[in-house]
């Protein structure tokens, strides 16, 4: 019954009128955006930080997490409509979705990925009410040495889900962890790599970083290959899918919405194994998977499912670790540090309002998706057509104006062009962005817990190993890192891009 | 003769800022293991980009691999220079100046560039942004700037 009391302050805290309306805005915004070609989530959310700056903590990130679910609603739709996914995890929502959208059955198709969408999330939330507290409780107990291992391994668990070499991955990990150090040092407040330059004495802006490799760079990667962008269908009628469509629906938002939620805990995977893994399972398991490529609305549910619960259930470690487990929830950490809230375990006991309240709102802010959806669909049709040289200045002008917006200064402006072409150049040659934003928000507190396990340690390195829990966590990254060269699991692996990329 | 020109060039560039951390890092104060000081982590992680960089500049001497593919060189400076004239020119010129300068040279970068609907473009966002940006949100930024007389 404590689940019970501690949703119900939740509740209170999220039904606040003025927190509901920034869901219902974040929620709008994040669709809105997520449907503009060649905006994902983390773009997205990097974009719009700088606006929840100016809030309180607790509708901040609010916010936050309603631009994120909006933003990958907004994916879906553009997967269905436009076989355009708008980031990795609606990948394969392609596949069957705008099938489905070429034989006019873009309706059923949308309202698959809403249902499944809704009933996962709604799940989910209850899993991270569930789970958070006990797991936070546990995470009480670590001490440096853990919180060591423990980003050690979700920095591994990156790299694994990386795409290409993981000898690129990892190098990308070290560069976004030495990039992270910028800045005054807090121990001795040694200026590092500052070259004497005042901005950079408080280091380089998260924000700044984002904004920069997934704005700016996704921007300079579309623009080398300009399509041609056809939306199937102008007007979408008979929404409401039928009788046998919902029956068909069933089994697979079950079963996504299992598979989503288990992997979406893992660190370092987020929503994208979990739709992967859940659109194989269902082409191997359904009584339809002759129809699958072909418009089988199960090919729809189950991964949109999934990919929704994933994306809920990784905030169980972002919340009760404080550890981020994607890019987008190394966002959200940053956003929590600059609202002066250290993520980790005591967020539960010491601010229980803003846990609960972020909990209730995710299950609220599905709902809205759900609602908001219907009536819109034709303004986000309207807003996919918009030709994609009329659109890339404008991301480039609220990046630009956001970025400045933060500390008003033409410096992170310049910074963020720097990164915008770093991330390209480094894309271009195989090293993915993501691992690298994570590593970079990472790295000051790593070398914090580095610093703190050492001292009291006094300084035997093998207290990693020693300590039980930090030694499993090591473990468990050690044994992630050996899975991918294990001939048989790289490729599987391998396949699962492919099949992604298809 | 180089097999993968993929890792050859990441490779050089993790050489590069590994050594550089690296370099940087000795006029710091190293400390010890117990107590480390400002250049203990960073030289660490410097050794290990190094490290990495070195074996990936020489697997791909040894390891053939895909090429480099096309880069989009004209978006890559287009998009990086306008946001940088943007930032220098932001202050003296104005918002009204400096954001038409943004939008009509990124806009450049695309195959489908025509002048009629960049510049109306450019209008209205510009009038959009001095609007909800600097008269609404109060960003400190002039909508025309000093070296205009503004």
């Amino acid at each position: 019954m404590e689940l019970l009391s501690h949703l119900a302050l939740g509740l209170q805290t999220a039904a606040s009128l003025a927190n509901l309306l920034y869901c219902l805005l974040g929620v709008f915004l994040g669709t809105a955006i997520g449907v503009l070609p060649g905006l994902g989530p983390t773009a997205t959310i990097a974009m719009l930080l700088p606006v929840t700056f100016v809030l309180p903590p607790v509708t901040a990130l609010i916010m936050l997490a309603g631009i994120y679910y909006g933003s990958q609603y907004g994916g879906s739709t553009t997967s269905i409509l436009v076989n355009l996914p708008g980031e990795a995890a609606s990948v394969v929502t392609t596949l069957d979705g705008y099938q489905m959208a070429k034989q006019g059955r873009a309706g059923p198709a949308l309202a698959a990925s809403a249902i499944g969408s809704f009933f996962a999330g709604t799940v989910a939330t209850f899993l991270i009410a569930a789970f958070g507290p006990p797991l936070a409780a546990a995470a009480l107990k670590f001490g440096p040495a853990e919180f060591f291992s423990l980003m050690v391994l979700g920095l591994v668990a990156s790299v694994v889900l990386a795409q290409g070499s993981l000898l690129h991955a990892i190098g990308m990990v070290v560069l976004g962890l030495l990039l992270g150090l910028i800045g005054t040092d807090v121990n001795s407040g040694t200026q590092r790599f500052t070259f004497g330059i005042y901005d950079l004495a408080d280091g380089i802006g998260f924000v700044t970083v984002a904004m920069g490799m997934f704005g700016l760079g996704e921007i300079i990667r579309n623009l080398q290959d300009e399509e041609e962008r056809s939306v199937v269908v102008t007007k979408i009628t008979g929404l409401w899918p039928k009788k046998e469509d919902f029956k068909r629906m069933v089994a697979p938002i079950l079963r996504g919405t299992v598979i989503g939620s288990a992997l979406g805990i893992l660190p370092g995977s987020g929503s994208i194994l979990g739709s992967f893994a859940a659109y194989s399972i269902e082409k191997k398991v359904s009584r339809n998977r002759a129809q699958f490529g072909k418009g089988a609305i199960e090919g729809v549910a189950a991964p949109e499912a999934a990919n929704n619960a994933g994306a809920q259930t990784s905030f169980i470690p972002l919340l009760t670790l404080g550890i981020p487990s994607n890019p987008v929830s190394a966002l959200m950490v940053g956003a929590m540090i600059v609202h002066g809230i250290q993520p980790g375990p005591s967020v539960i006991t010491e601010q229980p309002a803003l846990f609960w309240g972020m909990i209730v709102s995710m299950w609220i802010g599905n709902l809205f998706l759900v609602i908001l959806n219907y009536p819109l669909i034709g303004m986000w049709v309207r807003m996919i057509m918009i030709p994609y040289q009329f659109l890339y200045p404008g991301i480039l002008v609220f990046c630009t104006i956001g970025v400045f917006s933060l500390k008003n200064t033409e410096f992170d402006i310049y910074f963020m062009a720097l990164f915008g072409a770093l991330g390209y150049v480094l894309s271009k040659l195989g090293g993915e962005p993501a691992p690298m934003l994570l590593a970079f928000i990472l790295g000051p507190l790593m070398e914090e817990y580095l610093r703190r396990a050492m001292l009291l340690s006094r300084g035997n390195p093998w207290v990693f190993v020693q300590r039980p829990i930090s030694a499993t966590l090591l473990a468990l990254a050690a044994l992630a890192m050996c899975s991918v060269l294990i001939p048989v699991f790289s490729k599987t692996r391998k396949e699962a891009f492919v099949e992604g990329a298809a | 003769m180089i097999r993968n020109p993929k890792d050859f060039w990441t490779g050089l560039i993790y050489i590069f800022f590994g050594s550089s951390a690296i370099l940087i890092a000795r006029d710091y104060s190293m400390g010890t293991a117990v107590k480390m000081g400002p250049a203990y982590f960073p030289t660490i992680l410097g050794g290990l980009l190094l490290a990495i960089g070195v074996i990936s500049v020489i697997r791909s001497f040894v390891v053939p691999g895909p090429g480099l593919g096309a880069f989009a060189i004209k978006g890559l400076v287009l998009v990086t220079v306008s946001v940088v004239v943007f930032g220098s020119v932001v202050r003296g010129l104005g918002v009204a100046i400096a954001l038409p300068l943004l939008i009509i040279v990124s806009a450049y970068g695309s195959t489908r560039f025509r002048w009629r609907p960049t510049l109306l473009m450019a209008a209205g966002l510009t009038i959009f942004c001095v609007l909800v940006f600097v008269k609404g949100l109060g960003i400190p930024l002039r909508i025309i700037g000093p070296w205009l007389g503004g």
